[in-house]
């Protein structure tokens, strides 16, 4: 067990879950109005081909993200449009957004970089990490130095802006007009309508902010992570953070509990090849790979019985008498 | 002095409906105004143009004699009209201050306005004598008491005409009392009211004037002090009623059903049905009376198998039924079916028949594995011969066995399901709500039918929430009030009051 | 007078029709960003895969893999449930076979190794179908996300299998190969116009599945129940359907049904079992599925179609670099949507036309 060191894999988590917290806090603002939201996988996808694209012809980050948030809220307009106002499936529009982007991402990438499908890399173009002020000086302080410099600073921008969300989407999921109404419309919006809100516009604001949040996690697996986009990179980040809303029953903090599991479960994963196990000894590579996938269905066996989604969720709005 | 309220020429049709056509009548300011009719009249779909939910097709809304375009329920909310629905608009996790201020908040910071809020509910509370916290959640509070959020509501809102959709159908006689109280302090106050319901007795009770409609169109408009139940009656219905359908003497056989100790808790462990003990014979009509959510629907469910008891025993025809170490219910239903019960659900949408399922295909609902043949197929020809010959012994409309179920009137989808439970030659029939949403002159045909039954030497169990359906039906009644037998009579000691009474029993208020 | 529901031919024909088109139309319109012509394209599509001979025996193999995807997702839809594992179903389908074939094509004759590699393929498509129809039935956790993590389960999985497949010396990520009794009868022997294609009688097996596909769903009693129970489990639990019984027998014999997927490519042309080898047929079935309507005849038209496209797509991409193939996923992603969840798009703009036709005939 000496194998495994603490310290980086606390270093480790806490750049994990930046992903999934965008994805994660960007479907709870979808689901919570009543609309499903199966597309996060593509909307990551379509945003990292973005960033990276724009980042590297422009070779500034910051563009990257802005050419991200447009993707990716056009594509949650799309999902907005046959969700709310065509009252289609939301399942399968979610499911026919992340296969086409699967499908675009590439295209895009190989006709406009020729290089099979990725882009090339960002090197310098990506988002540096933050030093804050005095890390010099704690460098080698015990604890504190490590806390200081490699915890709570030397992460990414967007690491920080991650974790500055989540009492941001509290507060106004629970403290403004705008989460009330989010709320109302996802438990009973025949209620929401009888007090005179718009169910629909409620809604279509819902996944505008979804998208822009979600663009976030696609931007940070290329312009923090790997500096470069690849085909299928998201690898199902859009479904675990989706079981994270399902094991944080759709409440923010606890939701975000449940994206750093996956984020300490990811580091972990990282540590295991090579490590001898008691019983089973090395593990493959290959399999060390599905344990996300395997603790989310544990999860989503454990859990789903008891978690309680918004009451509304999935199904069309329709004025009834 | 202007009416509060005046259609004229109000027309609209959804489809090939016409649900409203040409109404024309007015509301006067400060009364207590009816309006009247059988489910499918167009009472609802009037009041919803009003509210602004849907736009009518031609014709003038006027209020306080001024010709309003009311395009949506902000509009109408800010004319001062507050509808009570029939299905509370309440969110049931946020508290009752959260509901209120939802679409009013007054600012993007909630907190903001929080504090004056409440304390204006408080105020409203007390004048009008609604005895509810503002802070308590919604699920927590009782039935009677959501509706009093409701009305809260709309006082908040300066709402002066106040619009109440068949707000009694869910309360017991005591709280329909403190209600139609606190509707007569509204008067006073110079705010206007319509009722809409098709209880007749509560039209004589609080009204001022009734207006009467029926197939869309305006009956009738009368004072209240210058007409009758009877001739009410006869204006919805358009020919006078029977009053008194023809039944065999009461001979009951031997005994069908023994409900011993049945008990029944929730997932949260609160007791939905406690001590039920009663038995049923062959050949009788055993009715259940109360108002709904008191557990009528829950042991319904029980008997035919759709739910398990927490614990107690059931004997059908001298056996137990088999509820016994099972976890759920999956699968139960059909084990009941083969031993001779029949179910009538209350929710026929919900549970009775597949709305996208022709009328043939739904005839055989629940019956699926006795018309296969070997090879697990169905015998169409032999399907096709039983449902022609139900369609006309019900009198089915239209007769078109291979039409979606779910274009088909209340009436005829009710009488498709009682078809093809009878079919089916129950011992013992449950009946849920055997009328609800089924027109009037459908209503006197299923009566007939399930006494026909009766007589027949079925025994059947119904529940409803119509106090004259009860009496018309009943050899013995049961009462039932928090999940519990407040009272068991002949329906020779019939009275109102009493039954009231034992309604009321142990209702949370 | 004015009707105000669709008649059936125009749900039926119609609006897939114009659905399909409209996938097709902004399907086209990328590839003109891309540089190239649509028209062209299609007609370089068309030529490749129906009008060659040898094209389409191509265009009709692949569509033999699609038909039972196809039928996978449509039998379960048909239950409520959103089968999106008929990749990983079809993957782990083909483990199965494999495992019937190795052991045994040494000692079997083909007419019994065949059925019995079948077999293998089904169960074991099944059982990676059950977990998630368990937990569905039992646990309530979405069918959706637990078959969308038993593919990336199973990619996983089969990842290490195959590597451990691997003979001694061999390049190949991939089984041994398959000794001849294994390999499934082409159609080129009666038909050589056919040419040197893998089409063989999976192609007719399709079919026959499609067939009881269409008298199990709409004629028998245990379709019935199906049917009840996607389109109201209430109403299904009153009629004594058992609905956990009925969730897991469902997503069981879905899986089946993309096992089976897994004959066509690994017995009827590669003859081993290789790294990823469904490539995306899974997907397919989804579009499939709803283009098709979930009805046998619409599941053979779409699954040929789709063949033509990836048949017609593979040339396209050899002439223009700039169609790669992934364009087809793509185009597959676009036919979900427009097909699925935008099915009635075009509904109002139909009934207005229908409407004015009869007023104008003088209804």
């Amino acid at each position: 067990m000496e194998d495994f060191h603490i310290a980086s894999i606390i270093v480790s988590t806490i750049r994990n879950a930046p992903v999934l917290m965008f994805a994660a806090l960007a479907g709870l603002f979808a689901e919570r109005s009543g609309v499903v939201d199966i597309g996060l996988e593509g909307k990551i996808l379509a945003s990292a081909f973005a960033s990276a694209a724009v980042a590297y012809t422009t070779q500034n980050p910051w563009y990257g993200i802005l050419a991200g948030m447009a993707v990716s809220v056009a594509l949650a307009m799309v999902q907005a449009f046959v969700s709310i106002t065509q009252k289609g499936n939301q399942l399968v529009a979610g499911i026919a957004i992340n296969i086409a982007m699967s499908g675009l991402t590439f295209v895009l990438a190989q006709f406009f970089f020729q290089q099979g499908g990725r882009t090339p890399d960002l090197r310098d173009a990506r988002l540096a990490d933050v030093t804050l002020p005095g890390a010099a000086a704690l460098e080698n302080v015990p604890f504190i130095g490590w806390l200081y410099n490699h915890v709570i600073g030397g992460q990414s921008v967007l690491v920080y802006v991650a974790f500055l969300l989540l009492p941001v989407v509290h507060w106004v999921v629970y403290h403004s007009r705008f989460g009330l109404r989010l709320r109302a419309c996802g438990e009973n919006p025949h209620a929401a309508d009888a007090a005179g809100v718009s169910v629909e516009r409620t809604r279509y604001l819902a996944m505008l902010v979804a998208g822009v949040l979600c663009s976030f996690s696609g931007a940070y697996l290329t312009l923090v992570q790997s500096g470069f986009f690849l085909r299928d990179m998201s690898a199902g980040a859009g479904y675990l953070a989706l079981t994270a809303l399902v094991f944080g029953n759709w409440r923010p903090v606890h939701t975000v509990l449940g994206c750093l599991m996956f984020g300490l479960f990811g580091a972990i994963q990282i540590q295991l090849e090579g490590v001898d196990l008691p019983v089973v000894g090395h593990l493959p590579g290959s399999l060390i790979q599905a344990i996300p996938y395997v603790v989310t269905v544990v999860v989503l066996a454990g859990l789903m019985a008891k978690s309680v989604a918004p009451k509304a969720i999935g199904k069309p709005f329709v004025k009834s008498r | 002095m202007q009416p509060a309220v005046e259609f004229r020429n109000i027309s609209k049709a959804f489809g090939a409906v016409q649900a409203n056509a040409d109404v024309s009548f007015s509301i006067a300011k400060g009364s207590i105004h009816g309006v009247i009719g059988e489910n499918g009249a167009g009472k609802s779909t009037l009041m919803s143009i009003l509210y602004g939910y849907y736009n009518a097709d031609s014709g003038q809304v006027l209020i306080d004699g001024q010709p309003r375009d009311i395009r949506t329920s902000q509009e109408a909310i800010a004319l001062g009209i507050g509808m009570v629905h029939q299905h509370f608009m309440l969110v049931e996790n946020m508290t009752v201050l959260d509901n209120i201020m939802l679409g009013n908040e007054g600012g993007f910071k909630l907190a903001s306005q929080r504090g004056a809020v409440e304390a204006k509910l408080r105020e409203i509370c007390t004048r009008y004598r609604l005895d509810v916290d503002p802070l308590a959640t919604v699920h927590d509070l009782s039935v009677g008491a959501q509706q009093r959020v409701e009305i809260l509501k709309q006082i908040y809102r300066s709402a002066n005409i106040l619009i109440l959709d068949e707000p009694t159908a869910v309360l017991t006689a005591q709280e329909t009392a403190s209600l139609f109280e606190i509707l007569r302090l509204f008067k006073e106050q110079g705010k206007t009211i319509i009722l809409i319901t098709h209880k007749l007795q509560e039209i004589m009770d609080i009204t001022d004037e009734v207006t009467v409609m029926r197939a869309g169109r305006v009956v009738g408009a009368v004072k209240t002090a210058e007409t009758s139940k009877e001739q009410l009656a006869g204006m919805m219905v358009g020919r006078p009623i029977q009053s008194e359908l023809p039944r065999a003497p009461f001979n009951p056989g031997a005994e069908v059903l023994k409900v011993s100790n049945l008990q029944l808790k929730d997932a949260n462990g609160v007791a939905l049905l406690s001590d039920i003990d009663f038995t049923l014979r062959a050949g009788e009509v055993v009715a259940i009376a109360g108002v709904s959510g008191n557990g009528q629907s829950e042991l319904l469910e029980i008997l035919s198998g759709m739910r398990l008891p927490t614990s107690g025993k059931v004997e059908f025809l001298g056996h137990d039924l088999p509820y016994t170490g099972r976890t759920h219910a999956d699968g139960l239903p059909a084990t009941f079916r083969a031993l001779g019960i029949g179910h009538v659900p209350e929710d026929r949408l919900r549970d009775g028949v597949i709305k996208d399922f022709s009328v043939m295909q739904n005839t055989v609902f629940g019956y699926q594995d006795a018309v296969k043949n070997r090879w697990g197929l169905f015998d169409y020809k032999k399907i096709a011969q039983r449902c022609a010959h139900l369609m006309q012994a019900f009198d089915v409309r239209p007769n078109n066995p291979d039409l979606r179920i779910g274009l088909l009137s209340g009436g005829n989808q009710q009488k498709v399901v009682i078809a093809r439970e009878v079919a089916a030659k129950p011992k013992m029939m449950l009946v849920g709500q055997p009328t609800r949403g089924v027109d009037i002159g459908t209503i006197e045909s299923i009566h007939t039918q399930l006494l026909r039954l009766r007589d027949e030497g079925v025994a059947i169990l119904l529940s409803s929430v119509e106090l004259e359906e009860v009496r018309a039906l009943a050899d013995r009644i049961i009462v039932m009030s928090g999940g519990r037998i407040t009272g068991i009579l002949p329906v020779g000691e019939f009275d109102t009051t009493r039954i009231g009474l034992l309604m009321g029993g142990m209702h949370k208020s | 007078m004015k009707k105000t529901e669709l008649p059936r031919w125009a749900t039926a024909f119609v609006l897939p029709i114009l659905n399909l088109l409209s996938a097709l139309l902004v399907a086209g319109l990328v590839i003109h960003l891309l540089g190239e012509s649509p028209a062209e394209s299609l007609r370089i599509l068309v030529d490749s895969a129906i009008l060659d001979p040898e094209g389409l025996a191509y265009t009709l193999f692949y569509a033999s893999t699609f038909i039972f995807a196809g039928l996978a997702v449509s039998l379960a839809m048909q239950a409520g449930l959103f089968n999106i594992g008929a990749e990983g179903q079809m993957y782990v389908g083909g483990l199965g076979l494999t495992l019937v074939v190795l052991a045994l094509d040494a000692h079997l004759p083909a007419v019994l190794l065949i059925p019995a590699a079948m077999i293998g393929a089904a169960v074991f498509g099944a059982l990676w179908a059950f977990i998630p129809g368990y937990l569905q039935a039992k646990r309530g956790s979405h069918v959706v996300v637990t078959t969308i993590m038993f593919n990336f389960i199973a990619a996983s999985v089969m990842n290490w299998v195959i590597l451990k497949m691997i003979p001694e010396g061999q390049q190949n990520p991939a089984s041994r190969v398959f000794a001849d009794s294994a390999a499934l009868p082409l159609l080129n022997k009666i038909m050589p116009v056919l040419g040197d294609t893998p089409l063989n009688i999976s192609f007719l097996i399709a079919i026959a599945a499609l067939a009881i596909y269409g008298v199990a769903v709409w004629r028998s009693s245990w379709g019935y129940q199906l049917r009840a129970t996607g389109l109201n489990a209430h109403a299904a639990h009153y009629a004594g359907v058992k609905i956990s019984r009925t969730i897991i027998v469902t997503m069981l014999v879905s899986g089946a049904l993309a096992g089976l997927g897994a004959v066509n490519s690994v017995m009827g042309s590669t003859h081993y079992l290789s790294l990823n080898f469904p490539a995306g047929a899974g997907f397919v079935g989804i579009a499939i599925a709803l283009m098709g309507r979930q009805h046998p005849v619409g599941i053979f038209l779409s699954s040929v179609l789709f063949g033509a496209l990836i048949q017609g797509g593979f040339d396209l991409s050899l002439e223009k670099p700039n169609i790669p193939q992934e364009t087809f996923i793509f185009i597959q992603g676009l036919i979900i949507l427009f097909c699925g969840a935008m099915e009635n798009f075009y509904a109002p703009a139909v009934m207005k036309l229908i409407n004015l036709t009869r007023s104008n005939k003088g209804a």
